[in-house]
């Protein structure tokens, strides 16, 4: 394993964290380095960033493995102890130098460190919280650090990671029990969750002391997040949204981040080698959306899964397909309707009904009036009225679905 | 007409300070050129006019316009300091015009502001620094290509964050340097004039290929977010041809990489298909995919030996198989019995399962009466039996009836006629069709019980035929049919 190069241990440790979803740098605390001592700003809201890979997928942190070596055997893992893959070991120091040497040049936000379990859970966390340490204490890095921690591992090292990263996060892997004692023998919700509780508490505390205490120090700021593995057990789109649903509750999450269960090489016998759902992923996380900006119910949400297989469309977004179900709400008068009704509307997004709200005030709106503030018209009419504008009945409308969705010939580029 | 000149594009106070002036004397838009330092004078061969002296009315406007003007300003539109001013006087008039987003001049004017934030913050995001040695220290230069005139405005980003470098911005409008401790601005640059290349960049590159999963390609969505024109200036987008191209060849390889003898074995071995099935039945006894589950007693799992070479999929359990937990053992299990021991083919080689696992009735006083499973209860259980599939990778799979064929297809496709005859599913598995045994219990005849038992014996037998045939022609034979079918 000496033998490899920094370089081909980068390699195979970025390869090796490809299939983790999470990737954000948002929310936490606004910092900079202005005093000319430390290195590093965050922005406080939103990340940077700073690549898109043709995964289409968002490059803002670091993000790799300390080690892919693992002594736990979980199905759906390509680092899982059966698996054949090549493996590798970062030292502390190389991810402090890597996460160093990228930022100078502004290519990242941060680091996200995540690793295989070796040894023990206990070793494991003690080399992770180290790197953030070094980190922190000896360059005076003020960028973003997001930590994955180890259910198992001695609270006073999660504690530790606490008080050096943005964000931990936990992963409860897969929605449901039976999933995940099919496919990770080795992990147990209850522990999962119990540590999801315990971070909860601490990041709960740190808040705390910090409005008693302003020297107290920061921990987590921008609070914990965790991922659930989809396509993998037999959970359907309704369960999903529930579980999310609970856990944001449970554990005062800030994000829930879901990862089409992808094809890996040496796959387990365990598990189907198909191509990962990556549209199914993409209508939970806009139902994730609804849960969170919109004012949906997970009940609602689920309202909007086909009964009897309880999974959201893929032709059309779970909010078109709520309001084709209860059809009965709609149309909805963009002069008079509250918030909550406009924000219901498909095909309007949270800006544009701000923008509907302010402008109603100074003028009726009309058709043309609302083509301005937002994207097409067209997937809107049918839901809503102005100044001078009715559509017919919705109920009277049996080819609307097919009217408003999308050419099934686009799908094919996603068919699972 | 009045011709007012500002220092550099992104004066943003001299445009302030001019457009109250010309305000508070009541100067219309149309009367007023704008333009940047010294541009050739003589605008449409009028006469510029002195500007009239203020007449000193108090001049306010909400703060919000402020911001807006300020973010417009630095767009590269030529008419932005017009299209300002005019928007000035509008608001001037009717303040409450700024919560207005339906009108057309605000809109334009909103729209160049977001589009000068995009611009901010892809600079933010896409610059990239090099490092390069001078008089013994690191210094680390940039070359960047800003859209719009945004460079001074983002001056304040990169000294929060790297304050304690030494660092240069170059760029076509002009450049910024930091020493440690103060900024200063220099003339436009050249890109020749910033260094070719970075140690650190081959490693940047290699980070970039390994994280992208070539089995998500979504060249869109990229795209989107970054598109083309950025390109030039990034090291890494000079790999994104490469790694589209060599996208499918790697998911490939990663699917055909697949089992492999595991190199550790301390569970119950993964690649043991025993286990992997006894999981997963498990799993399903808590499934709630569809509300069949409700009702029913428990989930009806396939059953036999995990080596099987054919797969045998019916439709659903019946009362008998509901409160026993077990496939085929009621009536239609008993017919089917008896034309397999007809038909010679051992029952305890097949693995037998059902297209849907739990029992559909309806209460009819103490008797539960079948009911057809609905297309939506038959895609939701579809899950488990593509499972089963893809665990046991049968040689052959045997469909008896409509139920079993629109599970293992995903399509309607009448079995009718085509009983006997044979298919190729999605993978590449043959399957072969016949009648599902309680189909025979129903029919109302002797005679055409028998004849249809007969027909059933013959199509049990014809799926040992097919798998024992060899395998390229029945490949063939099944292609033909799928392409005749639809
Ligand atoms: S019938 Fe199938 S999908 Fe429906 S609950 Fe039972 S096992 Fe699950």
């Amino acid at each position: 394993m000496s033998s490899l190069s920094l370089t081909d241990k980068l390699a195979i440790l970025a390869d090796a964290a490809k299939y983790d979803a999470s990737c954000a740098s948002s929310g936490g605390k606004k910092r900079d380095s202005r005093d000319g001592k430390g290195l590093g700003s965050t922005s406080g809201g939103m990340g940077i960033c700073h690549a898109y890979a043709p995964d289409g997928r968002c490059i803002s942190l670091l993000k790799l493995l300390l080690t892919n070596s693992c002594i736990f055997d979980c199905h759906y893992c390509i680092n899982r102890a059966s698996s054949n893959v090549r493996r590798a070991r970062f030292t502390a120091a190389e991810v402090v130098k890597l996460t160093l040497d990228f930022y100078r040049r502004n290519c990242i936000e941060g680091l996200f460190l995540s690793s295989g379990i070796i040894h023990s859970p206990d070793y494991t966390m003690e080399q992770i919280v180290e790197v953030a340490r070094a980190l922190r204490e000896d360059h005076d890095f003020r960028g973003y650090i997001h930590l994955k921690t180890i259910p198992d591992a001695d609270p006073a090292l999660i504690e530790a990671a606490g008080r050096h990263a943005d964000r931990v996060s936990i992963n409860v892997e897969l929605p449901t029990v039976s999933g995940l004692r099919r496919l990770a023998p080795d992990k147990s919700q209850d522990r999962i969750e119990g540590a999801m509780g315990a971070m909860r508490g601490a990041i709960a505390d740190g808040h705390d002391a910090r409005r008693r205490y302003r020297s107290a120090p920061d921990f987590a700021p921008a609070g914990q997040s965790t991922q659930m593995i989809v396509g993998a057990d037999a959970a359907t789109d309704r369960e999903i949204v529930a579980r999310a649903s609970t856990l944001y509750e449970r554990f005062d999450l800030r994000r829930v981040y879901y990862s089409a269960f992808s094809p890996i090489p040496d796959a387990s016998a365990v598990l189907p080698l198909r191509r990962p759902p990556l549209m199914r992923e993409h209508r939970l996380y806009q139902s994730d959306w609804l849960l969170r900006y919109y004012g949906f119910s997970p009940q609602e949400v689920g309202a909007a899964a086909d009964p009897a297989t309880g999974m959201l469309p893929l032709d059309i977004d779970p909010k078109l397909a709520w309001a084709l179900r209860f059809r009965e709400s709609f149309p909805v008068d963009l002069n008079r309707a509250p918030r909550e009704l406009l924000l219901r509307i498909p095909g309007l997004g949270v800006r544009a009904v701000d923008a509907i709200l302010s402008a109603r005030r100074l003028r009726q709106l009309r058709l043309e009036d609302v083509a301005r503030m937002t994207v097409s018209l067209r997937k809107l009419r049918p839901f809503i009225v102005t100044a001078d504008w009715r559509p017919v009945a919705l109920t009277d409308r049996s080819d609307l679905r097919s009217m408003l969705a999308p050419k099934p010939a686009q799908l094919e580029l996603f068919a699972a | 007409m009045h011709r007012v000149c500002l220092d550099a594009p992104d004066d943003f106070e001299g445009w302030r300070t001019q457009a109250r002036r010309l305000a508070q004397a009541g100067v219309p838009p149309e009367a007023v050129v704008w333009q940047v330092g010294d541009a050739p004078g003589d605008l449409f061969g009028v006469e510029a006019q002195a500007l009239p002296p203020a007449r000193g009315r108090p001049f306010t406007v909400p703060k919000p316009f402020v911001t807006l003007a300020e973010q417009a300003l630095l767009h590269s539109d030529p008419q932005r300091f017009a299209l300002l001013y005019a928007l000035l006087l509008k608001v001037a008039a009717n303040p409450a015009l700024l919560g207005d987003r339906a009108d057309p001049l605000l809109r334009r004017v909103e729209t160049m502001a977001s589009t000068v934030r995009r611009d901010i913050h892809k600079m933010h995001a896409f610059l990239r620094f090099r490092e390069v040695e001078e008089g013994g220290q690191p210094r680390f230069i940039a070359w960047y290509e800003p859209e719009h005139h945004i460079l001074r405005a983002n001056a304040g980003f990169f000294v929060d964050r790297f304050a304690a470098m030494r660092w240069s911005i170059l760029t076509p409008q002009g450049t910024l340097h930091w020493d440690g401790e103060t900024l200063t601005e220099g003339p436009p640059a050249r890109r020749e004039e910033a260094p070719k290349g970075d140690p650190v960049e081959a490693a940047w590159q290699t980070y970039y290929s390994a994280i992208f999963n070539p089995a998500r390609l979504m060249t869109g969505a990229m795209l989107k977010e970054m598109p083309r024109k950025y390109w030039k200036n990034m090291p890494e987008t000079a790999l994104v041809p490469g790694l589209i191209a060599d996208a499918r060849r790697r998911e490939l390889a990663m699917i055909a990489q697949a089992p492999q003898v595991p190199r550790v074995t301390r569970h119950a071995p993964p690649q043991d298909r025993g286990a992997a099935l006894r999981l997963l039945r498990e799993e399903a006894a808590e499934c709630q995919r569809c509300g069949l589950c409700s009702q029913a007693t428990q989930t009806v799992f396939g059953e036999g030996p995990e080596d099987a070479a054919i797969m045998v999929v019916g439709e659903q359990p019946g009362d008998q198989e509901d409160l026993a937990g077990r496939p085929f053992i009621g009536p239609a299990g008993a017919l089917f019995d008896r034309a397999l021991a007809q038909a010679g083919v051992p029952r305890d080689r097949l693995y037998v399962t059902n297209a849907v696992k739990h029992f559909k009735f309806e209460q009819r006083g103490k008797h539960r009466l079948h009911a057809r499973p609905n297309v939506g209860e038959i895609d939701a259980c579809r899950w488990w039996l593509d499972q089963e599939r893809a665990i046991l990778r049968p040689r052959l799979v045997l469909a008896m009836g409509k139920t079993a064929l629109r599970a293992l297809t995903g399509q309607n496709i009448s079995i009718g006629q085509e009983a006997g005859q044979g298919l190729m599913l999605a993978d590449g598995t043959p399957c072969r069709l016949t009648v599902h045994p309680s189909h025979l219990l129903r029919l109302p005849s002797q005679a055409e019980a028998e004849q249809g038992f007969k027909r059933y014996v013959e199509d049990l037998r014809g799926a040992l035929v097919g798998l024992d045939q060899d395998s390229a022609e029945g490949l063939e034979a099944a292609t033909d049919h799928l392409q005749g079918m639809s």
